[in-house]
C-alpha cells in the first residue's frame, strides 16, 4: 500500500512497527532476564561500569528454586486455577442461558433487562469492594475461595452474556423452528441445536472469562487474608515484598511463572481472543 | 441419508409424553424467567445488594466491626474539605484524560500499521496483545523493577543515548510519579485499542480509499474523510470502555506507588482502599468509592444513547 521509494517504507512502516513491538514486549524480556540473573548482578547500580542490562553470563535458577520451595507459590497457583475455572464455568452457564433468553425470546421487560445487564458490565470492581467485603463477611465467606468464586461472575456474566448474544443473533431462527416442528421442547432446541452452533462464541467467552479471573486483583486482595488462601497476584504482592525489601529475583520468577497458564491458553486460542475483544466492543 | 442419521440420533423425536416441568418451560415467558434466574440471583446478590449497602454505609460512621450510626451526608462534607481527596479527584481526571488521548493516538497508529499486508502479520498481532493478556499485577512488577532508581534499565538506556545526565527517580519524585504510572497504563492499554480498532478498520472496504486515491485524495485526506468517519462508531465504544476502566483503576497505582509519594499518585480507588481497608473507616471509604459513581453514570448514559442512535440509523 505504501507508494514510493524503499526508504519511505522503512520510515513510515518498518521503523514505527519495530519500535511498537520492542516497547510492548521489552518488560517481558526484562522479566525473563531478571528471573535468571544472580543476585550479585541483580543489585549492581546502573551507573556501575560492569552493569550488563540486556543479558547475563551466569544464569541461575536460584530465584525459581526459592519461589517453589520457600514460598507457597504452588498453592497460590492451584488456588488461582481452582477459582478461575469455577468462576468461568458458573459465568458461562449463566451467560449462555441469559444470552439465549435476551436474544431469542419475547417476554415483558426484555429490553430493560438487557440494558440492566449491559450496565452491570460497566460497573468496575473498585466501586463496590468495600460494601461487598462487608457482605462477604456476613455470609461467612471471608478468607475462602468461595468469596471469589461467587463474586467473579458479577463481572464475567455480563461480559459472557453480551458476547454470546451477538453469536446467538447470528444463528438463523429456521434452524430452531425445524427442531421444534420435529417435536423438540424449547429446552432441547436450545441445548441441542443452538448451543452447538455457538461453540466458537462459547470458547471465546470461556477463555476470556478465565483470563479476566486470573487477572483480577482487588477482590482477592480484600477478601482473602491468610497466605495459603491467596491467589498468585496477591500472594506475590504480599509475601515477596517485606516492608521495603523486594525479593526482585523471585518476584520476577513469580510474575513469569504466574503468567504461564494464561500465556499458554492465549497461544492456543489467539483467534478466539481477538474475536472476544472485538465482540465485546461491538455494542 | 444425512437427514435420516440426524433424526435417528435425536431421542426426543419419539417422546410425546411431557412432564409438568417441560410444560411450564414450553411457555415462552416462564422459559425466559428460568433462564434468567441464575444470572439475576448472582447479580442481585453481589452487585445490586452491595450497591444499596454501599449507599447505606456511606451515610454512617461505620468502622470495621462497628456497625456505626446514621450521620447523613457528613462523610461527603468531610471529603469536600479533605485536601487529599481533592488531589485524588484531580489526579484521576488527569490520569484518565491524558492516558486516553495517548492510548487512542498510539492504538490507532498501531492499528493502521497492522492493517497492511506484511510477512509475519499474524505472529506480530499475537505478540502485541501480550501486555493486555498477561495479568496486570505481574507485568506491573516488571515495570516497577525497570523504574527502580538505582537499578533502572531505563535510566541506563537514556544515559547511554545521551538523553539524561543524572539518575531519574521515576516513582519517587512527586512530579514524575504520576507520569510514570501513566506510561505503564498507556503501555497496557495500547494493544486493546489497536486490536479493537484494527477489527474496525478491516470492516472498511479498501475500494473506498482506492476510489478516493484515483480522485486524487492524499493519504492524510483519505484518512480524514474516509477511514476516520467510518471508524468512529468502534472508536466511541472502545474509548468509553477504556475511560471507565481507567477512571476506576487500582492495581497499577497500588503496585507501583501505593498512592505516594505524598499522595502524588492517589486515585479514587486507591484512596478508597486506603481509608476503607487500610484505616478501617468503612463509611468514609464507601463514600469515596461512591463519589466515582456520577462520572461513571454519565459515561454509561452517553454510551447507551450513542449505541441506540447507531442502531436506529
Amino acid at each position: 500500500m505504501i507508494e514510493g521509494a524503499r526508504w519511505r517504507r522503512w520510515i513510515f512502516f518498518n521503523l514505527p512497527l519495530a519500535l511498537f513491538v520492542i516497547g510492548l514486549l521489552f518488560p517481558f524480556y526484562w522479566m525473563m532476564v531478571t528471573t535468571v540473573r544472580p543476585d550479585a548482578e541483580l543489585y549492581r547500580p546502573w551507573m556501575a561500569p560492569n552493569y550488563t542490562p540486556f543479558w547475563t553470563l551466569n544464569p541461575t535458577l536460584d530465584h525459581i528454586r526459592y519461589l517453589l520451595n520457600k514460598t507457597l507459590f504452588n498453592r497460590w497457583m492451584l488456588n488461582t486455577f481452582f477459582i478461575s475455572v469455577l468462576a468461568t464455568v458458573i459465568s458461562l452457564f449463566c451467560g449462555l442461558l441469559a444470552g439465549y433468553a435476551l436474544s431469542r425470546l419475547k417476554f415483558p421487560f426484555a429490553g430493560s433487562l438487557g440494558t440492566g445487564i449491559f450496565i452491570t458490565y460497566l460497573v468496575p470492581q473498585t466501586l463496590l469492594f468495600i460494601p461487598l467485603a462487608d457482605i462477604i463477611r456476613n455470609f461467612r465467606l471471608g478468607d475462602t475461595p468461595w468469596a471469589l468464586v461467587l463474586t467473579y461472575p458479577t463481572f464475567l456474566i455480563p461480559f459472557c452474556t453480551w458476547l454470546l448474544m451477538g453469536y446467538f443473533k447470528a444463528i438463523p431462527r429456521e434452524l430452531e423452528e425445524c427442531a421444534r416442528i420435529d417435536g423438540a421442547t424449547r429446552w432441547q432446541a436450545m441445548v441441542y441445536i443452538v448451543f452447538p452452533v455457538a461453540v466458537p462464541g462459547i470458547l471465546s467467552a470461556g477463555i476470556f472469562a478465565f483470563t479476566l479471573s486470573w487477572n483480577e486483583f482487588i477482590y482477592a486482595l480484600v477478601f482473602l487474608s491468610s497466605p495459603e488462601q491467596k491467589t498468585v497476584s496477591v500472594g506475590i504482592t504480599s509475601e515477596l515484598v517485606r516492608g521495603d525489601v523486594f525479593y526482585w529475583g523471585s518476584l520476577m520468577a513469580g510474575a513469569l511463572l504466574g503468567s504461564v497458564p494464561v500465556a499458554l491458553i492465549y497461544s492456543f486460542f489467539v483467534e478466539y481472543y481477538v474475536a472476544g475483544i472485538t465482540g465485546s466492543v461491538k455494542g | 441419508m444425512a437427514v435420516d442419521s440426524v433424526a435417528a440420533a435425536r431421542p426426543y423425536v419419539a417422546a410425546p409424553r411431557r412432564g409438568p416441568v417441560t410444560r411450564i418451560l414450553e411457555n415462552e415467558h416462564w422459559f425466559a424467567f428460568f433462564l434468567l434466574l441464575p444470572t439475576a440471583v448472582l447479580l442481585g446478590l453481589f452487585i445490586a445488594y452491595p450497591f444499596v449497602k454501599g449507599v447505606l454505609l456511606a451515610v454512617t460512621d461505620a468502622k470495621v466491626g462497628v456497625p456505626g450510626n446514621f450521620v447523613g451526608l457528613q462523610n461527603f462534607a468531610v471529603l469536600m474539605n479533605d485536601s487529599i481527596f481533592r488531589i485524588a479527584v484531580w489526579n484521576t481526571i488527569l490520569y484518565t484524560v491524558v492516558t486516553t488521548i495517548f492510548k487512542l493516538a498510539l492504538g490507532l497508529w498501531l492499528a493502521l500499521l497492522l492493517n497492511r499486508h506484511f510477512r509475519g502479520k499474524a505472529l506480530t498481532r499475537a505478540f502485541i496483545l501480550l501486555p493486555f493478556i498477561i495479568p496486570t499485577v505481574l507485568s506491573t512488577f516488571a515495570w516497577k523493577w525497570m523504574f527502580d532508581p538505582t537499578f533502572s534499565v531505563i535510566n541506563w538506556t537514556l544515559f547511554h543515548l545521551g538523553i539524561i545526565r543524572t539518575r531519574i527517580n521515576w516513582l519517587g519524585d512527586p512530579g514524575l510519579a504520576l507520569i510514570s504510572v501513566m506510561i505503564v497504563n498507556i503501555w497496557r492499554g495500547v494493544p486493546f485499542y489497536a486490536i479493537s480498532l484494527l477489527a474496525g478498520l478491516q470492516t472498511i472496504s479498501p475500494e473506498l480509499a482506492e476510489a478516493a486515491a484515483i480522485d486524487g485524495a492524499r493519504p492524510w485526506q483519505r484518512f480524514r474523510y474516509i477511514t476516520w468517519p467510518l471508524l468512529l462508531p468502534v472508536t466511541m465504544v472502545v474509548v468509553l470502555f477504556s475511560v471507565i476502566q481507567t477512571f476506576a483503576d487500582f492495581q497499577l497505582v497500588y503496585i507501583l506507588t501505593g498512592g505516594g509519594p505524598a499522595n502524588a499518585t492517589q486515585l479514587f480507588a486507591t484512596y478508597a482502599y486506603q481509608i476503607g481497608v487500610g484505616t478501617g473507616l468503612l463509611g468514609e471509604g464507601a463514600a469515596i468509592s461512591l463519589a466515582m459513581f456520577p462520572v461513571l453514570l454519565i459515561v454509561v448514559v452517553v454510551q447507551l444513547l450513542y449505541i441506540r442512535r447507531v442502531e436506529t440509523h
